[in-house]
């Protein structure tokens, strides 16, 4: 990448910014807050989403590698988390991990095949390999062809408290959000995700010293694959739908978006972006089709005008850290 | 008639003439994002749009000024080429400093935004686009049916993507185009105009798509969406081919484009996704692709 676009991560390297401390405060007082002022379940689907930008950024923003297919992950475990627990009987969080797996083991596939190219090449292969999943999805049987898999039931975490339930079942969602925001914070800040900001800034010499660049490039993006199914699984159970947008390309573009918006290689520009552009499409969904053009503008925007997003500017601008 | 593996000739030649078409298209499109690619480091995204934008132009011009099918194979490639030198004048120009994958980005934007504008004012659904007269009706070979328009899009796209490959290769102009790849500094102080060849370079690219989708829209009906289910598996035949190489983009186009074609007569299942397991294969085997240098 190049300098203008990156994060002011080089500006300085602390163990923990203070600034990251009160965001993070922030955002965990406004998500326990904000379902009393609006709908829980509009949350629930933005953080969903917040995790999908989160994990899709960690390949993008910390390893420089631009996926174009992680709506592959997304819907493939949003599929089995389906389906699991509406044909299988599975309880909430087993239908959760039974969706991460799967995405886990389409990102090992994937991510081993799209690593052997390089940067524009990657983002082509990994589209490719996406649109291929999609018409997977949409010949199989049990994905229910153009229907999806309808009113899957939420079920009863642990086979105790009963997610239909909208305030449990929105606790549920703010723990695995945390805890995959956690996660990937940890796993950035760690002496492996310092590697992958290596690999991000100049490859070659990363090799030279050493590291076995694949190898991170392939964790790296397995890490990113699961995650994303993990937001994919449980966006399934609560909205209790999995579908052919979830598959499709624009959703891998959408996600995209969602990340470039709020600002690539920040933690918490995902979690805004896919804020903004959830609350958009939930605004603009009178103007129909105009929401496709709306959003193209939005990429061209952010690409010649805002490359650091909401959160890089801010970051930017007051020389933090976020 | 006869029997090839117990499917009937006529079956099996029409299928192969239908990859052949879809072919042809591939290498159209694949070549033009190939010249796209060397001149500007540019992976051009809003291709499939501007093919779709070609076929819009074509049923437009037939609709509102009468010109029909000859006259728009040569006006909706230059009407579309000029919206691309724009789009490249004013957006474009920007991102050949920073990193490819912003090109990748605002084209992608590009590309939302012209098949938006498109579905609101012609609705999802296609649009027929009636056959020329002179282009009607069909050969009869004794093993199968020729209609004659098929047999003028190979042709043509033949004639064009050979015509493209001399020009390139053996032309002072292409070897001026050639050089600029190379290094447009050095280009540019012996007095060649490097920002304006690559204007125009993306001009052309921008119009071969048009022209593919000039001779698609009596084919297929002319859709919105025509263009962003075709980029993706033109995506697929340029991982696979590679773009260092013109005549590699042609072969790998129209091989694929056959391929394809016998795999709907021998496993429909897997027609619509064999070219991407052909990618995935060649990942394995040639991580550079058929025809590629690495990178």
């Amino acid at each position: 990448m190049d300098q203008s676009a990156n994060p002011p991560h080089s500006i300085r390297q602390a163990t923990r910014a203070p600034s990251e401390t009160v965001a993070f405060a922030l955002m965990v007082a406004i998500l326990l807050i904000a379902p009393f002022f609006t709908y829980p379940l509009f949350l629930m689907q933005v953080m969903c989403f917040a995790l999908f930008a989160c994990a899709f950024n960690l390949l993008i923003g910390y390893v420089g590698l631009l996926s174009f297919g992680h709506a592959l992950y997304f819907g493939w475990a949003s599929y089995l988390a389906a389906y699991s627990a509406k044909a299988w009987g599975f309880t909430p969080e087993l239908a959760i991990l039974t969706g991460t797996a799967t995405a886990a083991v389409c990102g090992v596939v994937a991510g081993s095949l799209a690593i052997r190219r390089q940067g524009i090449y990657f983002a082509m292969v990994t589209l490719a390999l996406a649109q291929m999943m999609y018409f997977f999805a949409l010949q199989a049987k049990f994905t229910g062809g153009e229907d999806g898999i309808q009113a899957v039931p939420r079920g009863h975490l642990f086979g105790l408290i009963d997610l239909r339930n909208e305030a449990a079942m929105y606790v549920v969602v703010l723990m695995i959000f945390l805890a995959g925001f956690l996660f990937i914070y940890r796993v950035v800040h760690s002496p492996f995700g310092e590697v992958l900001k290596a690999i991000r800034e100049n490859e070659p010499r990363a090799i030279s010293l050493g590291y076995k660049t694949d190898r991170y490039k392939l964790i790296a993006f397995v890490l990113s694959a699961t995650l994303a199914g993990a937001a994919g699984a449980t966006k399934a159970i609560v909205l209790q739908l999995a579908s052919l947008t979830d598959v499709n390309w624009p959703m891998s573009g959408e996600v995209v978006l969602m990340t470039l918006v709020g600002g690539l290689g920040t933690i918490f520009g995902p979690v805004v972006g896919a804020f903004v552009i959830q609350f958009m499409q939930y605004k603009l969904a009178v103007v129909g089709e105009w929401v496709l053009v709306i959003q193209g503008v939005i990429f061209v925007a952010c690409v010649l005008l805002f490359r650091r997003g909401i959160i890089g500017e801010i970051a930017n601008w007051r020389r933090i850290r976020l | 008639m006869f029997e090839v593996f117990g499917i009937p000739s006529t079956a099996l030649f029409g299928q192969l003439l239908i990859g052949l078409i879809n072919g042809s298209f591939y290498a159209l499109l694949s070549l033009g994002l190939a010249v796209i690619f060397g001149m500007l480091n540019i992976i051009n995204f809003s291709h499939g749009a501007q093919y779709m934008m070609g076929a819009f132009a074509a049923y437009l011009l037939l609709k509102y000024s009468g010109l029909g099918y000859w006259p728009a194979l040569i006006v909706a490639p230059v009407l579309v080429g000029v919206t691309g030198m724009i789009i490249e004048r004013l957006f474009l120009r920007w991102l050949y400093k920073l990193d490819h994958l912003y090109g990748l980005l605002l084209t992608f934007g590009l590309a939302l935004i012209i098949e938006g504008v498109a579905r609101n004012y012609f609705g999802s659904a296609g649009l027929p686009y009636t056959l020329p007269d002179s282009l009607r009706g069909g050969q009869n070979l004794g093993f199968m049916f020729l209609p004659n328009y098929r047999a003028w899009v190979i042709v043509a796209s033949l004639a064009i993507c050979f015509g493209t490959w001399f020009v390139i290769e053996r032309t002072r102009l292409g070897a001026y185009l050639r050089a600029a790849t190379e290094n447009p500094t050095l280009v540019r102080a012996f007095g060649i105009n490097v920002p304006r060849m690559i204007t125009l370079t993306y001009g052309f690219g921008v119009a071969l798509a048009a022209f593919a989708g000039v001779m698609a829209a009596p084919i297929y009906n002319v859709s919105p969406q025509m263009g962003s289910e075709l980029i993706i598996v033109v995506f697929a035949v340029v991982v696979i081919g590679g773009m260092g190489s013109i005549l590699g983009a042609i072969v790998t186009g129209f091989g694929l484009g056959v391929i394809e074609g016998l795999t709907k007569v021998f496993f429909p299942e897997a027609s619509n996704t064999v070219i991407f397991v052909i990618m995935a294969i060649v990942l394995l085997v040639r991580p550079a692709g058929l025809f590629g240098r690495s990178g």
